[in-house]
């Protein structure tokens, strides 16, 4: 029992051959992160705010595809888009297609909690936005270099991600996929169960590199790349189409339900439904265990429970 | 069992003392789309054609929320979003904050069949419409009379409904019951629109289809979505059946209805009605909602917790039903 926690800062074929400038800041985030989140929960903090708290300072961080750092679509722009989800009360907030909003997570809270809707988009989300008074800037805050590096690859090999076919380890070594592989990354999330049993999760992202101007991922739709209810909290990454045809959130928490298997089962079991290299999550139960399986060569994640094991990590542990 | 089965919908949560002439004209407006259906899939046209079909039809027809007659935003504009998905391979498309394409079902289906992605909103999607070439028309189309009227009377019932020392002036016209109106979405069911379309269908082959459309809830924030797009709450279709649903969009989304109906199938081995009862029954805390569904083995079954429902379903073997009330 207890309390636990889980994040995670994308899952996709991140190869084993990552450059130390590029692995230390995301592992550093990691750890900062899970801190962070570590330490609210200890201060009795509820999991919802644990979980908005956590994923805001991951949306702050330009390493990660949400917030500063958000990938670009086929314009060169910024779309964002967040979710976040109370299990006790199974209230959840959404918003897509925010270009100047600095934390996306924290607007799709307002949603849920000061409108009557529960998902708002686009213009109307900006709108929103401005009447809340929550913080934004030009748009040009959130593109960095490396994001504009990444679509000038994406275009090249004018690929749009799904269009993979080849999650093979041998493909990996080649030199050309260490960028495109790193393109796949995608989201960050985070779940979490407090000291009261209670269990909440939050994601946000940029989207898909080179995506079409308008498109929605799996990320704002619950029971896709969110869920959480009062068995366990879901956050999940990688593809989104393939998220959202398997509702691989939402079914976590059904096969526990339903068929009585344990968070680990679940979690794996869900992974496992989408093909190959497409997704990864990080989910805990009421009872403060812990699963972050994915299917992808790695994710970047951390959690830690009350009674110890905290663990950060990028590729398969063992 | 086995054999074609389809049902459609016209939304959820009617008022009860609709008028007669307008339960008849939309109980006509189902059979139609109902007998369109079948001559579909006595044609052998697969399952994702033939809700496409259908739910093209009712967008079309001004009676029900979707395409024209769509119920309006705060601002009296039409935002329409519509989702489909093939059970065979579980493709889906869906598309949210269309103002001027004619039939957002279409659109939808160009999204899961065009396009890398699965769901295109706002501007984006208008872009690619008019890339696909699909037709167009000017936003005022999809806007009727009545509606501009419902509008009127869902932002003074707003005001009513939170302030109630404002005279209930107008309530009576509305015909809802001033002490307790029945309320859905925080309106006045007189007022609230039934709001979306839907059709699912089972083809001679086995193959599962679900298709939602709708203009959402009635004085809606500009860029609010509902369940309606949203493929797991809205709409769903797997290898063993399809669903479509309709009624308060936030219940439906934190319930996950139609992915709901699939897992207590697919989970629990519960048959088609069981599910569906269940998910009506369990899943819906202190919402409104209704759905149709149809079985692999060519079952189709309906429920709704709300006051009536409009719809229709039908069976390779001769049944055939379009009702509003239980």
């Amino acid at each position: 029992m207890g309390w636990a926690i889980a994040l995670h800062g994308g899952a996709g074929d991140i190869p084993l051959t990552l450059p130390p400038e590029r692995r230390l800041p995301r592992e550093e985030a990691l750890q900062h992160c899970l801190h962070i989140g570590v330490e609210a929960l200890k201060a009795g903090n509820s999991a919802l705010d644990v979980v908005e708290l956590v994923v805001r300072e991951l949306e702050n961080n330009p390493h990660y595809n949400a917030g500063k750092g958000s990938v670009l679509t086929s314009e060169g722009t910024v779309e964002m888009e967040a979710c976040i989800m109370d299990g006790k009360t199974k209230k959840c907030g959404a918003v897509s297609g925010l270009k100047t909003v600095v934390n996306a997570i924290s607007l799709a809270r307002l949603v849920m909690e000061k409108t009557p809707h529960i998902y708002l988009a686009f213009d109307g989300a900006e709108a929103f936005a401005r009447e809340q008074g929550v913080e934004t800037v030009d748009s040009d805050h959130f593109i960095t270099k490396e994001n504009i590096e990444r679509l000038k690859q994406a275009k090249e090999a004018n690929r749009t991600q799904l269009d993979y076919t080849e999650p093979t380890p041998k493909a990996l070594t080649n030199e050309k996929l260490m960028a495109n592989g790193d393109s796949q990354l995608g989201t960050v999330g985070c779940v979490a169960v407090d000291s009261q049993g209670n269990l909440a999760t939050a994601t946000s992202t940029g989207g898909l590199v080179n995506k079409m101007v308008g498109r929605i991922g799996d990320t704002p739709i619950i029971g896709a790349g969110t869920y959480a209810n009062h068995l366990c909290a879901v956050s999940a990454t990688g593809k989104g189409e393939s998220i959202i045809r398997s509702t691989v959130a939402r079914d976590v928490a059904a096969l526990m339900e339903f068929k009585g298997l344990s968070l680990k089962e679940a979690a794996a079991y869900a992974v496992e439904s989408v093909p190959r290299g497409t997704a990864g999550l990080v989910a805990v139960s009421a009872t403060g265990e812990v699963a972050m399986p994915f299917n992808t060569l790695g994710m970047f994640r951390a959690s830690a429970t009350e009674d110890g094991h905290p663990e950060i990590a990028i590729w398969p542990s063992v | 069992m086995g054999g074609w089965a389809i049902a459609v919908h016209g939304g959820a949560g009617v008022d009860p003392n609709l008028p007669l002439e307008r339960q008849e004209e939309a109980k006509q407006l189902l059979t139609r789309c109902l007998n369109l259906g079948i001559s579909a899939l006595r044609s052998n046209l697969s399952a994702i054609d033939v809700v496409e079909l259908v739910v093209r039809e009712l967008e079309t027809d001004p009676i029900f929320n979707s395409g024209c007659g769509s119920a309006l935003t705060e601002k009296g504009t039409v935002e329409m979003e519509a989702s489909i998905m093939d059970g065979q391979k579980r493709r889906c498309g869906a598309v949210s904050g269309v103002t001027t394409v004619k039939n957002p079902i279409s659109l939808a289906r160009l999204v899961m069949d065009k396009s890398p992605h699965s769901y295109l909103a706002f501007s984006g999607a208008e872009e690619f419409a008019r890339q696909q070439g699909v037709e167009v028309v000017d936003n005022e189309y999809f806007i009727t009379k009545e509606n501009v009227g419902m509008l009127k009377l869902a932002k003074e019932a707003k005001t009513i409904l939170f302030d109630y020392r404002i005279p209930v002036v107008g309530l009576d016209k509305c015909s809802a019951n001033v002490d307790s109106p029945l309320v859905m979405n925080g309106l006045p069911i007189s007022v609230y629109a039934p709001e979306t379309v839907g059709c699912v269908v089972v083809d001679g082959e086995g193959r599962c289809a679900a298709a939602t459309s709708t203009g959402g809830l009635m004085n809606k924030m500009m860029g609010r979505i509902g369940d309606s797009p949203l493929i797991g709450a809205g709409t769903y279709a797997c290898e063993l059946c399809g669903v479509s649903c309709t009624g308060e969009g936030e219940a439906i989304i934190r319930g996950t209805l139609a992915r709901e109906v699939a897992a207590v199938m697919e989970y629990k081995g519960l048959g088609l009605q069981e599910a569906v009862d269940f998910v009506i029954k369990e899943r819906l805390d202190e919402g409104y909602a209704g759905l149709i569904a149809v079985s692999k083995t060519g079952e189709v079954a309906y429920g709704f917790n709300t006051t009536g429902m409009f719809r229709g379903c039908a069976t390779e073997d001769g049944f055939m039903e379009v009702g509003i009330w239980e």
